[in-house]
């Protein structure tokens, strides 16, 4: 038997604020406009990346590729509605693309493409690629002596991949302080639990045994992450790994820790009551 | 061809600050000047592919130039969708130094032979392979990689390969070299079989028969120009690889080649080695031989299908 953290426990009682309930409208809004979507990844992201968008991120919307801007790469990339809806909602495009999510004029694909997206550093979604072009961006700040930081959001079941691993290695190797992985560990994948497809206990023990300094906290706790996020790196030297105890589908009753809802395909009726009666209009 | 390369990444650092070198684990001393001069960008990264193609992606997105150096196969099969994603898709300017291209490797066996590397590195869109003749060109080469947009495979041979290249015959990525005027006959080779279609039009000289020779170092972009300059009045047009024959050289050709339908084309004769892993050791020359890609089985090839083409319409040979 694994350990139930009690950061795990916290996640699956906390009570969203109004902004979080907002954001969870934006995204359910494009899932219903396209009439698909990974719902259950995206609502499980969404305080992570409110909290970095809105609070941590040195960023200016209107100038996506300043050349000082902290890097953000959502390495789970299956996860972008929650990612287009914070960088709609803080201007970097209308949020009237929200509505065209994988449709033929979109930017908005099911995955984020790089070039496409302003304000989307990688194109992602094959999945391990995320924290190894961390490394390098991270690098070359080293190399150029500038101050940004680097943050790669990575999914529970993304780590399974090798090359994640072999990510972490070298970013240990080079003390890379201005590197910071957000692994969002709601403990189900594709097909079920990540506990039954590839065990990642002792998680933490893993992360640091990689090199880096690890913080664990509950992923839907906006203050928690806030606090935290604020205080990186957390150990001068140390990459940084903060695992983020969540829920997939977080906030929607029916979606929630549901593998049904990792990808959705079309919204029912009284799917669409459900996500009303959640979330209110939307 | 190899140490050349190497060196030139150092010649081409103390120019230009954008230059990395990333090696994977190479030999003991690689590019120790190197190392010394410019310990920051000198970067070895451990057996670890996937993840030194994405960074060196995370570092070209910042401005920086790298050059990934390890063996070809490792570059190529090991970290595909890397190479696709992270190089490719975001075109950025990485250089992928593939050591032991072909069969240079062949004492180590199948693993370590990089017999598809083209096929699959032309496959991707925005990626430009290029495969290097000898020493001097490969120098010539690294000279224009420095600016050029999106990613590069280069395919090197090892060393001690015949200088034939010469420094009047300069270097233009996606440019073929005419080396001998087309006759009767004219090969198009890439890499180290320039050297071997050289011996082997003297071979076909003393039989009377002139044969041409189109070095295309660039396989992709294929200079698509030169080739239909090359094949026009000829009676048979030879493509010769250390490949398999899928997706290499001769079928880059011979797509080039169809797209022209209508215009006077020759028959085409493609060399190359059999589709199957070289189960067997050796040398590469060994090898090479082994599989019909000497100067000489190139020469009876050759006139067995100059005198095929004599009772036959013009039509695709193949090992």
């Amino acid at each position: 038997m694994i350990q139930i953290s009690p950061h795990a426990e916290a996640a699956l009682t906390c009570t969203l604020d109004e902004r979080s309930l907002y954001l969870r409208r934006l995204v359910l809004g494009s899932v219903r406009s396209a009439g698909r979507g990974h719902v259950g990844p995206a609502l499980s992201l969404i305080e992570m990346v409110r909290v970095l968008y809105d609070d941590v991120l040195r960023i200016d919307p209107k100038n996506p590729r300043d050349p000082n801007r902290d890097r953000a790469i959502l390495s789970k990339g299956h996860g972008c509605l929650a990612l287009y809806a914070l960088l709609a909602d803080r201007g970097f495009f209308p949020l009237s693309e929200l509505d065209g999510f994988c449709g033929p004029d979109s930017i908005l694909g099911g995955h984020p493409e790089y070039g496409m997206v302003p304000g989307v550093e990688a194109s992602t979604g094959a999945l391990g690629h995320g924290l190894s072009i961390g490394v390098g961006l991270a690098l070359a700040a080293r190399l150029r002596e500038r101050s940004y930081r680097t943050f790669v959001l990575l999914g529970d079941g993304e780590i399974n991949e090798g090359s994640v691993w072999e990510a972490a290695m070298g970013a240990a190797k080079h003390g890379l302080d201005n590197l910071v992985a957000l692994i969002d560990y709601n403990k189900l994948q594709s097909y079920g639990p990540t506990d039954y497809v590839l065990p990642l206990e002792p998680l933490a023990d893993k992360w640091r045994s990689f090199g880096f300094a690890v913080q664990e906290l509950n992923g839907h706790d906006v203050g928690a992450l806030r606090t935290t996020l604020k205080q990186v790196p957390a150990v001068a030297g140390k990459p940084t790994a903060i695992i983020c105890h969540t829920v997939k589908g977080k906030g929607l009753p029916p979606a929630e820790s549901n593998a049904d809802w990792h990808h959705k395909n079309k919204l029912s009726d009284s799917e669409l009551d459900a996500i009303r009666v959640a979330v209110g209009d939307f | 061809m190899r140490n050349t390369a190497m060196n030139m990444v150092h010649k081409l650092a103390a120019r230009d600050e954008r230059v990395l070198y990333i090696g994977s684990d190479p030999g003991a001393g690689t590019l120790r000047a190197m190392s010394k001069e410019f310990p920051k960008r000198h970067l070895i990264e451990g057996i670890s592919e996937a993840h030194i193609i994405g960074m060196s992606a995370g570092l070209a997105m910042e401005g920086f130039v790298p050059y990934v150096n390890t063996i070809a196969t490792f570059l190529t099969r090991r970290c595909y969708e890397q190479v696709a994603v992270d190089l490719c898709l975001h075109n950025m300017p990485v250089r992928l130094i593939a050591n032991g291209g072909g069969l240079v490797y062949a004492p180590l066996g199948p693993t370590h032979q990089a017999i598809e590397d083209i096929a699959i590195m032309r496959a991707l869109p925005n990626m430009t392979v290029i495969c290097p003749c000898d020493a001097d060109e490969a120098a010539r080469m690294m000279e224009e990689t420095l600016d050029w947009k999106g990613p590069i495979y280069i395919r090197l041979g090892k060393g001690g390969d015949a200088i034939v290249s010469k420094a009047e015959h300069r270097f233009e990525i996606g440019k073929a070299i005419l080396m001998r005027p087309p006759g009767e006959v004219v090969m198009v080779t890439t890499g180290i079989m320039l050297q071997r279609a050289l011996a082997a039009a003297d071979l076909l000289a003393a039989q009377g028969i002139r044969a041409g020779i189109l070095h295309m170092h660039t396989v992709k972009p294929l200079d698509a120009d030169a080739l239909l300059q090359a094949a026009g009045g000829t009676r048979l047009l030879v493509t010769l690889e250390e490949h398999v024959p899928s997706g290499g050289l001769g079928s880059a050709v011979a797509e080039a080649l169809i797209d022209k339908l209508g215009s006077n084309l020759p028959a085409m004769l493609r060399l190359s080695l059999p589709d199957r892993f070289m189960h067997n050791y050796g040398s590469q020359d060994s090898l090479l031989k082994k599989h019909g890609l000497s100067p000489s089985a190139i020469a009876t090839s050759i006139e067995r299908a100059l005198a095929a083409s004599h009772t036959s319409a013009p039509q695709l040979h193949s090992t």
